[in-house]
């Protein structure tokens, strides 16, 4: 186990910059989820930890070392591909024990030296791996003849066989059915219980983030926009931008004018959150932004709603509309009580309103 | 072959699918019988007749010719000739391919010059080979001034390295195309899991490129069995008869006067390359790995 910590990381690829300037520190022990859309740097930055990519500046620590220039196989770290990146010659048991054949181990206990292990010791660690995983029964295939979600217990037996100082998982579940990657999803979270070590996981799976994570390290072209527990990133985001990217559907967002008694978006007033009552200047240019979990279609609502479909989807339903020329969505449980084409009030309660500099989109506390 | 496969029942055809089918091989079968089988069929024809009188006219020996003339000394020292060589050209070709292929199987600009530089000597002839390692080896204005073709001991070992060269781009391009299918994932997690760059070529890149490199073996060799310009080239089976192979033999032979035991020497060839050949599969085939 150790922490890792990105300290004003940059990583170039010639002239595109796909990392850009990253502080981050992973706690020790920490499930810390790398979330963002494909090309926001996320994958660079795992395989920066992992040796796979270099550094172009700045430091990248283990535990109190700096591992810039520190060979891949050195770092004890092991990872887990999209792909699972078996080895499609050797057998099960032999993809598991991979590590251990090369790698020396603290066998002994932390004081004494580093060996390879012996043949026992490593029938041992394998036979453990297996039955965490549930692979007892298939350890003399080869991996041609194992299902999708088998490979994938594979990769994580071969990948925490060797007990290494953190696990990184480049979108693991990606290549599973919904069904089965909801399981893994539990029991990914299970075995980071188990084994209490540091993993660090990219995914652009927003339910995978806010599910497995610790923490949540949102990313966008190269920046890291904000890290947080997954309650903090969801009831605080920091900016327009984690705001519209955590959450199904995204969070509404209207431009609007500070006025006296409330946020003036042209479809109506917007209460202002009682944290910014009184501290802002009248007049000011502001966009509010709203889950659709907390918008409410009431009669007497402060804001008009022009109705255009409504999805019905058993345990709640969405209505998709317009509301002061922007794109809205409402979600309530229970049937809906309007019909496209209807003109609907929505109202919104002061503490669930989020306002953002139109600027900077960053958001205003 | 998955279980799935061998599984799956034989499936049945209708007349009109049989027909159609018979349609689109015949143009191959054509040619197969014209340029093989037929051309087969003569051999084995000839094999039994005995030219007298230099070819005047021919005596019909039936399968005597071909207990006599495959047991001889000239056949067995032409099929050991023919052995040398593969031995010879075979194993350095496909070390030397391998080395050269992973050198240059790198992400670095201008590699794709090396590449075509690499698999020229594909496309270069066999008598410009033999000419230009003629020179190299002759003794007086060679290159190496070297007096190996003249040299019972050491003409094989020439004649073997310019085949070598010449197959080289063969086994380069065949084995570079093999390399780029092999996933970046899988090396980079043998990477992680603490393998060297030695341990990662012979412990995952040879074992998932082991189709490719059977072929190899297996058209190397059969190249080596029929290896005739080089030696008609460079040395016309001498000095002495040190490099004389099956193939020269039978080329030799291959005058009225002897014409019988020329198709006694074809047909022993062809037996001989199809079990070399059927061995290697068969050997080989259990070690190779057929990803899917």
């Amino acid at each position: 186990m150790a922490s890792l910590t990105f300290e004003n990381v940059t990583k170039r690829f010639d002239e595109v910059v796909a990392v850009d300037d990253l502080d981050l520190h992973i706690v020790d022990g920490e499930f810390m989820v790398l979330l963002g859309p494909s090309g926001c740097g996320k994958t660079t930055a795992l395989r920066m930890i992992a040796g796979l990519e270099d550094i172009t500046e700045g430091k990248l620590l283990i535990g109190d070392t700096v591992v810039n220039d520190v060979d891949p196989a050195k770092r004890d770290v092991s990872m887990v591909f999209q792909s699972y990146a078996l080895y499609p010659h050797m057998t099960v048991h032999r993809n598991i024990e991979s590590p251990l054949l090369v790698r020396k181990y603290h066998a002994d206990g932390p004081d004494r030296p580093a060996r390879k292990l012996t043949r026992a010791e490593r029938n041992e660690r394998v036979a453990e791996a297996a039955r965490v995983l549930g692979l007892d029964e298939l350890l003399r295939r080869k991996p041609a003849a194992l299902s999708g979600g088998q490979r994938q217990r594979v990769a994580l037996a071969r990948a925490f066989v060797g007990r290494p100082q953190a696990f990184l998982m480049d979108e693991p579940l990606s290549n599973l059915d919904a069904k089965l990657r909801a399981a893994t999803r539990l029991e990914l979270v299970d075995l980071h219980r188990r084994v209490e070590t540091t993993v660090v996981y990219v995914t652009h799976d927003q339910v995978e983030a806010m599910t497995m994570a610790d923490r949540i390290a949102v990313m966008s072209t190269g920046r890291l926009q904000q890290v947080g527990t997954p309650q903090e990133v969801y009831e605080a985001p920091a900016n327009l931008f984690v705001a519209q990217f955590i959450g199904t559907p995204p969070m509404n967002t209207l431009d609007g004018t500070l006025g006296s008694d409330g946020i003036d978006t042209g479809a109506g007033v917007v209460p202002v959150p009682p944290h910014l009552a009184g501290r802002l200047e009248g007049g000011r240019k502001l966009v509010v932004g709203v889950r659709p979990e907390h918008l409410t279609l009431t009669p007497g609502g402060p804001l008009e709603m022009a109705v255009r479909a409504v999805e019905w989807l058993g345990h709640e339903c969405l209505v998709f509309g317009t509301t002061g020329g922007a794109d809205a969505v409402v979600r309530q449980t229970g049937m809906a009580g309007v019909a496209a084409g209807d003109t609907a009030r929505v109202a919104v309660e002061a503490a669930d309103v989020h306002v953002f500099d139109p600027d900077t989109t960053e958001r205003l506390a | 072959m998955s279980t799935a496969a061998r599984r799956r029942r034989r499936p049945r055809y209708t007349l009109k699918e049989s027909a159609l089918g018979l349609a689109l091989l015949a143009p191959s079968i054509v040619v197969f019988v014209a340029f093989f089988y037929r051309p087969f069929l003569n051999l084995l024809h000839w094999g039994r007749f005995e030219s007298r009188r230099n070819g005047a006219y021919f005596e019909y020996v039936g399968l005597d010719q071909y207990r006599e003339q495959l047991t001889s000394e000239d056949f067995r020292e032409g099929l050991w000739h023919s052995v040398q060589f593969v031995l010879y050209t075979v194993p350095p070709g496909i070390v030397l391919g391998v080395l050269l292929a992973v050198t240059a199987h790198r992400k670095l600009k201008g590699i794709k010059v090396f590449q075509a530089i690499f698999s020229s000597t594909l496309a270069s002839s066999v008598a410009v080979t033999s000419v230009v390692f003629f020179y190299f080896f002759n003794d007086t204005v060679g290159l190496f001034k070297v007096d190996w073709l003249e040299n019972p001991d050491w003409a094989m070992f020439a004649v073997g390295l310019s085949s070598i060269w010449q197959n080289l781009g063969l086994s380069f391009v065949i084995v570079l195309a093999g390399l780029q299918t092999v996933p970046d994932e899988v090396l980079e997690a043998a990477t992680l899991d603490g393998y060297g760059p030695t341990r990662r070529l012979l412990r995952v890149t040879l074992p998932l490129i082991s189709p490719v490199l059977l072929f190899l073996v297996v058209v190397l060799v059969i190249f080596g069995l029929q290896a005739f310009a080089q030696v008609d080239l460079l040395t016309k089976g001498g000095p002495v008869s040190a490099t004389e192979t099956l193939v020269y033999k039978i080329n030799r032979l291959n005058r009225p006067d002897n014409i019988g035991i020329g198709a006694v020497y074809s047909v022993g060839l062809f037996f001989i390359t199809l079990a070399v050949t059927t061995t290697q599969f068969a050997l080989l085939d259990r070690r190779v790995h057929y990803a899917r």
